[in-house]
């Protein structure tokens, strides 16, 4: 039982090794799109496990929890586990396209495989330490993506990034010791007696703030969001949409996990903070994306917007809102990276990124523009994709709570997403090319275009699925979503399991 | 650097680093020791050496580059994690053959996967300290 929990991590660190040896080699970038597809095959072997057992848990080194490093699987970390190994097939393939030779020489491969074995390790531990570790294991792997390939620009974002990161971690860790220090465990699933216990309950709230600010950093909630646009516009694409659709995931499934397994003995307080934080992040997150007029920048800032969504399902703690958080991390994971590596494509086709120098992408490239519309449409939310899905749970949960205000500023944001979606849409399809040049495919070979186009068409063709076949993934939105609401079976797997 | 007292003294120094380095490798689980400090030891010796014969001299002497090295023994380590499952347990489980004996106290030696993991961590750690010197030393 305990090798389905081990080798969605496992498998991406061997991917690793392998690809850095063979890195100059052809054979190099095909290990690569191998070993995130066996990744895919292990991850859903893991899915069927959890479907079939609720939760499942396995201690490392047979040390009995909660003094080893445990893992555990319940349906959220099963689906984040899942959605990861699908991005990452995807980023893969994207990279075969775009990667230029010199850089997978550098490793880029193996940098990429040890990012994705960070994300997945970050879902699946249930040791608060042990977080920390993956934590750091995705910073490196991706403070080396960022700046990769070289540039004075990448260089910059990659400083901004790392540091305002590092800062994040060290509140992070800091919290841990001094949960620690109050409680004497670590392991999350201990944790919950623990704290509930805990003499100092204002200490504990303390320690949940600093929980907070950590994990707030990584998610890019309003005020600590600064780092994410200054990063995201700069390295290649293929790097944006998978920090774009995962890196800032990881913070807010923290957030879920620590806030409604740990830290839940002042939700009229800790949850009041989050919900306040939720909306100004969605509304400066959509506000900063219109003054923008760079394709990746207008994204990046849609990220900060929605990420607002998430940890707003979470602040409203109800099971509907959780629901609906759930939901909406999975299917902004998928449209979220498909709109990166449009992105990247886009660029293929005109040479920039900048909306006011590109233009006639509709009339050239007909399918990218198809294939825009639908990841676009789906996160401003329009029915039958599936962020309107995803918004009306989140919709509905503040309604049922009489929170009108919540409501009104949910359906403010959609709708200023779709000014920023009808921008990109018309500078970048609409309009002609200012230099009145016809931007055509074939400027770049179709090698590049082949591998660029087929993970777009494959993400697309999900987020049309959710939407229009939203029966069982809204179902198993609703089973995370009582499972996170009710973790007794949770901890009862993790501290009872036999080694 | 041009100094020959340093370049005979290092001759001398690089063989009592390395060869304490990889001491403290196998001394490593039971007593103070293993993979790390031993790595880190080992990249002392490797740095004396190249203070005294320069990085491209270094270079040559380890054959592969301190990042394959690094790599290479993250997939040691990987694989004394893995070996566990073939007899059944959890992920990086220690499995133990006890030469002359069945525990710690009665055998003469013991073969296990716990050093080969602790070998896996002294490749990582003797070749990322190693690429980041170099990085330094070739840049100045």
């Amino acid at each position: 039982m305990s090798w389905v929990l081990v080798m969605p991590i496992a498998v991406p660190f061997a991917t690793a090794v392998v690809a850095y040896l063979a890195r100059n080699f052809p054979a190099g970038r095909w290990i690569s799109v191998a070993g995130s597809a066996l990744s895919l095959i292990v991850s859903a072997l893991l899915m069927i496990a959890v479907l079939d057992q609720g939760v499942i848990a396995a201690q490392m080194s047979n040390w009995s929890a909660p003094f080893g490093i445990t893992l555990v699987a319940d349906y959220l970390s099963a689906v984040m586990v899942v959605i990861t190994a699908i991005t990452g097939l995807a980023t893969a393939i994207y990279a075969l396209g775009e990667i230029p030779e010199s850089t997978e020489r550098l490793g880029f491969h193996a940098l990429f495989q040890t990012l994705i074995a960070g994300v997945t390790g970050a879902f699946l531990t249930g040791d608060l330490f042990n977080l920390y570790v993956w934590f750091e294991v995705m910073l490196i792997a991706s403070f080396s993506l960022l700046v990769i390939g070289g540039g004075k620009e990448r260089l910059d974002a990659g400083i901004k990034y790392v540091a305002l990161n590092l800062v994040s971690t060290l509140v992070f860790l800091s919290g841990i010791g001094l949960l620690y220090g109050v409680t004497g465990t670590l392991n999350m699933a201990d944790l919950r007696g623990a704290v509930a216990a805990a003499e100092n309950q204002g200490l504990i709230t303390v320690i949940a703030m600093m929980f907070m600010v950590g994990f707030g950093v990584k998610a890019a909630v309003f005020p600590l969001f600064f780092w994410l646009p200054a990063s995201y516009h700069t390295p290649y694409f293929a790097i944006s949409a998978v920090f774009a659709g995962l890196l800032t995931k990881v913070g807010v499934y923290a957030l879920m996990r620590m806030f409604t397994l740990v830290f839940v003995g002042d939700v009229g307080f800790t949850h009041e903070i989050l919900l306040w934080v939720s909306l100004l992040t969605m509304f400066t997150g959509v506000i900063g994306a219109a003054a923008q007029m760079d394709f990746r920048k207008i994204l990046s800032f849609h990220i900060i917007s929605q990420i607002g969504y998430m940890t707003l399902g979470l602040a409203l703690y109800t099971p509907l809102a959780l629901m609906g958080g759930v939901f909406y991390l999975v299917h902004h994971i998928i449209v979220k990276a498909n709109l990166f590596f449009v992105a990247g494509l886009a660029k293929q086709y005109t040479g920039d990124t900048d909306l006011t120098r590109i233009g006639g992408l509709y009339k050239s490239a007909p399918l990218l523009a198809a294939l825009f519309i639908i990841p676009a449409f789906s996160l401003a939310g329009f029915p039958p994709l599936s962020g309107f899905w995803a918004k009306y749970l989140i919709v509905k949960a503040a309604i049922e709570l009489d929170y009108w205000f919540v409501a009104f500023v949910s359906l403010l944001v959609g709708l200023l997403t779709i000014y920023s979606m009808t921008k990109i849409w018309g500078y970048a399809f609409w309009k002609p090319h200012p230099e009145g040049y016809d931007p055509t495919p074939d400027r770049a070979p179709a090698r590049v275009t082949t591998a660029m186009i087929t993970p777009i068409a494959a993400l697309a063709a999900m987020t049309i699925v959710i939407g229009f076949y939203p029966e069982p993934f809204v179902q198993f939105a609703q089973t995370a979503a009582n499972q996170l609401l009710d973790p007794s079976d949770y901890v009862t797997t993790v501290l009872g399991v036999q080694p | 650097m041009n100094s020959i007292i340093f370049t005979a003294g290092a001759r001398l120094l690089v063989a009592l680093v390395f060869v304490f380095s990889l001491f403290m490798l196998l001394r490593g689980h039971h007593l103070p020791g293993g993979g790390f400090i031993g790595g880190l030891l080992g990249a002392v010796a490797f740095i004396i050496y190249s203070l005294a014969c320069g990085p491209e001299e270094t270079r040559k002497a380890l054959r592969l580059s301190p990042e394959s090295i690094a790599v290479i023994g993250l997939g040691i380590a990987l694989l004394a994690g893995l070996f566990s499952f073939f007899m059944g347990d959890p992920f990086f489980t220690g499995q133990w053959y006890w030469v002359g004996g069945d525990s710690y106290e009665t055998s003469v030696f013991s073969i296990n996967t716990v050093l080969v993991f602790d070998i896996g961590v002294y490749l990582v750690v003797l070749g990322g300290i190693l690429s980041l010197t170099f990085a330094f030393e070739e840049e100045a």
